[in-house]
């Protein structure tokens, strides 16, 4: 997440005290995101550093009222259109499990995708609780839980691609054309050996 | 507490010999009062096969299957046809409405068909078309409605008069995921004001809608979620996010 950003969208609608801006955060990104008065002001002392805010007013950081600068709409805008970085290296933590799972003797890889699926789906049934607690028009909490699920969801399916894999796999390996085969697949074997 | 659904070790085997096929094997499932309990699996595990026979349109090869206390097995053909119109609510995939039909006429055709006097199905109706939100649109015909319409006018008909079970198979059909969770909504709450409730789905932000999502894989119950604690944990401050 990108406080500053955030901070520079809050005002590019209007200027605004320190105080303001830090409950018009925790407010606008549904109350998800805890955010300190004083992480907000230290944000807005490095922003008008950058000539993108600038403060009116003197003195006492709580009397000063901050405006978005002409660089700072600039800025906003450019960030708003930067794609994030959706390609990490492929080292997903529960991907590296299952491919060791398929290595260890006498591990059902089927009951351990099981209970990976099972734990997420319980994560995802709390995130539809806080959407089915939340007002129907609080588009913002419905906006950042909906993007838990999807990211949760995207997993589950996952898991389910890689239990119809293993499955086929282990078919392969055991249907009685491929028996008299002396070359199995390195793979299918792992498959065989772990798979119910 | 009576369980309003009970399956117990619930088998069905289709064909015989070297063709035979095991969709079901030993399958337990209770559903109370009140409760929304999602079925996930696979396609070919078994999951519709499950929903049929809770429902009675399907009979088990062997096992028990209660609905609100009775064996079905211990009560006649039309007293099990009874059952499915009077106490089980179906909700399919393509929503199976009459096209010849009204939403209105298609809410009232189960209570009508069950030989519930006129005006007690219109009152009935009138109501589940209410709480369903689709009042305004009872004159029109399903296709006249938009596919979130016509599940709405569809889950009204599966919860018309005094249903205690209502079954639903891929209810959200080919509906995007906004208007699938706004099904999911309205199925939980029509659950949450006493009926027992049964979804089949393979999508997870569908079954996440559930109080307890139950796992099913070639034909067996492998696994169910547990409890989850509240969400209050989930989104608050200082999780180190």
């Amino acid at each position: 997440m990108s406080v500053p950003h955030a901070l520079l969208a809050l005002l590019s609608e209007s200027p605004k005290y320190g105080q303001r801006l830090q409950s018009e955060f925790e407010a606008k990104t549904g109350n998800v995101w805890p955010l300190n008065v004083g992480q907000v002001y230290t944000t807005l002392q490095r922003l008008e550093r950058d000539g993108l805010v600038a403060a009116d007013g003197d003195g006492e950081r709580a009397r000063k009222q901050y405006r978005i600068s002409p660089a700072g709409r600039r800025e906003l805008a450019n960030w708003l259109r930067t794609p994030p970085a959706l390609v990490p290296p492929p080292r997903d933590e529960l991907v590296i499990k299952v491919l060791v799972a398929l290595q260890v003797p006498g591990t059902d890889v089927h009951e351990i995708l099981q209970a990976h699926r099972r734990h997420v789906v319980e994560v995802m049934q709390r995130y539809t609780k806080v959407k089915a607690a939340a007002a129907e028009d609080d588009v913002p909490l419905a906006l950042v839980a909906d993007a838990e699920l999807f990211r949760l969801e995207a997993i589950v399916r996952w898991l389910d691609a890689a239990d119809v894999r293993l499955k086929q796999a282990q078919r392969t390996a055991t249907s009685p054309e491929a028996m008299p085969s002396p070359e199995i697949e390195p793979e299918a074997t792992a498959a065989t050996e772990v798979s119910q | 507490m009576t369980k309003t659904l009970e399956l117990r070790h619930i088998s069905k085997t289709y064909g015989s010999g070297a063709s035979e096929v095991h969709a079901l094997t030993e399958v337990d499932l209770s559903v109370e009062g009140g409760e929304l309990v999602a079925v996930m699996g696979p396609s070919g595990s078994g999951k519709s096969t499950l929903l049929t026979i809770a429902g009675s349109l399907e009979q088990p090869s062997s096992g028990q299957v209660l609905v609100d206390g009775v064996d079905l097995a211990n009560v006649s053909r039309s007293e099990q046809a009874r059952m499915r119109r009077r106490a089980i609510g179906y909700v399919f995939q393509d929503f199976n409405l009459l096209p010849g039909l009204t939403a209105f006429e298609n809410v009232t055709l189960p209570l009508e068909l069950d030989g519930a006097p006129a005006k007690v199905a219109k009152t009935s109706a009138k109501a589940a078309l209410a709480e369903l939100q689709v009042a305004q649109r009872a004159s029109r015909y399903p296709d006249e409605l938009s596919g979130g319409e016509r599940q709405r006018v569809a889950i009204a008909r599966a919860i018309v008069g005094k249903r205690k079970l209502l079954l639903a198979d891929e209810p959200t059909g080919a509906l995007d995921s906004v208007n699938g969770e706004a099904v999911m909504r309205l199925l939980r709450s029509a659950t949450h004001r006493g009926v027992a409730g049964v979804v089949v789905t393979h999508e997870a932000h569908l079954a996440s809608w559930a109080d307890r999502v139950v796992f099913i894989r070639d034909g067996h119950v492998v696994d169910q979620t547990v409890a989850p604690p509240g969400p209050e944990s989930l989104l608050a401050a200082g999780d180190g996010r």
